[in-house]
């Protein structure tokens, strides 16, 4: 396999894990469930910024820094989600998205 | 002679670990129980991690290894809190708007798929440095240290959020909406005063 099609399969993998997570973040209705839908997200994000490195600009440390915050969104976004979803289910026993629609349009 | 950047091992081992990290990903949306489904997910992540690792990344693959398998630990216990179902006893999907969520999942896919397939991407400039972690460090504390700024305020300013967020009496509970209470109203009483 040529190099160039390497990269575009570990590419098409990143793709297929920021489609399944894409899936998963729109159509679950438990709010930790959406939590690992954008986890896959970030997931793919985080393969296709290594796969970058690799082999497109290794000299350069962009791409790894990339992953580095690839990294810091996902501890965010965990630390985040569970605080909300601590605090909605005690204020008002939700735990799930469709209970808890006030700014809907 | 072998000319590519990776050797066939570690394409095959890519493209394994790449399949594994996919199929557990669905499976994370699959299956009926919601401990299986945040171990499915770990699985996906240390399939990337073995990834990062085929690709020279050795310590972001080691960092996403041992975070994501903490981080879905504490996932775990906070998914059985939270769900009805955590054992998986009975058969259970809870979806809205299945159908669209899986066609928007589909089109980014395609989309994303066509862009990598019919872009001619450059080849690799330069090579790869002899140590990958010591670039990234040298990167954090010299040319990229903005980006560690934002990130350290970033992650500090989660915590005060989660703090605060995850605290279920504040003072202005404890003290009233003035703060101007002489005794504190605990649940018991005792409490010190500010």
């Amino acid at each position: 396999m040529s190099d160039q099609t390497t990269l575009q399969t570990v590419l098409t993998v990143a793709a297929a894990l920021v489609g399944v997570g894409l899936f998963g973040a729109l159509s679950q209705q438990s709010i930790v469930m959406v939590m690992m839908g954008l986890e896959l997200v970030v997931n793919g994000v985080m393969l296709g910024a290594g796969a970058a490195w690799f082999f497109l600009t290794p000299d350069l440390p962009d791409a790894q820094m990339l992953v580095v915050i690839a990294l810091v969104v996902m501890a965010v976004e965990m630390a985040m989600g569970f605080a909300a979803t601590i605090a909605i289910y005690r204020a008002r026993q939700v735990d799930m998205v469709d209970m808890a629609t006030d700014l809907h349009g | 002679m072998n000319d590519t950047l990776l050797s066939d091992p570690a394409v095959i081992a890519v493209v394994v670990l790449g399949a594994v990290s996919v199929g557990s990903g669905i499976a994370v949306f699959v299956v009926d129980s919601m401990a299986r489904a945040t171990f499915a997910l770990l699985v996906s992540f240390l399939a990337i991690a073995g990834v990062l690792l085929a690709l020279d990344l050795v310590y972001l693959a080691v960092v996403t290894a041992l975070m994501m398998t903490i981080e879905m630990a504490i996932m775990a216990v906070f998914m059985i809190m939270f769900m009805m179902n955590p054992a998986g006893l009975m058969p259970m999907t809870m979806v809205h708007n299945g159908r669209g969520s899986a066609a928007v999942g589909f089109v980014a896919f395609v989309a994303l798929t066509v862009g990598i397939w019919t872009t001619d991407w450059p080849s690799r400039r330069g090579q790869p440095p002899a140590d990958t972690t010591r670039q990234l460090g040298e990167a954090i504390m010299g040319s990229h240290m903005l980006v560690m700024l934002v990130v350290g305020i970033g992650l500090f300013a989660t915590i005060l959020s989660g703090t605060i967020l995850a605290t279920g009496r504040g003072r202005y509970d404890r003290f009233g909406a003035d703060l101007r209470a002489t005794r504190p109203d605990d649940p018991t009483p005792g409490g010190l005063p500010r």
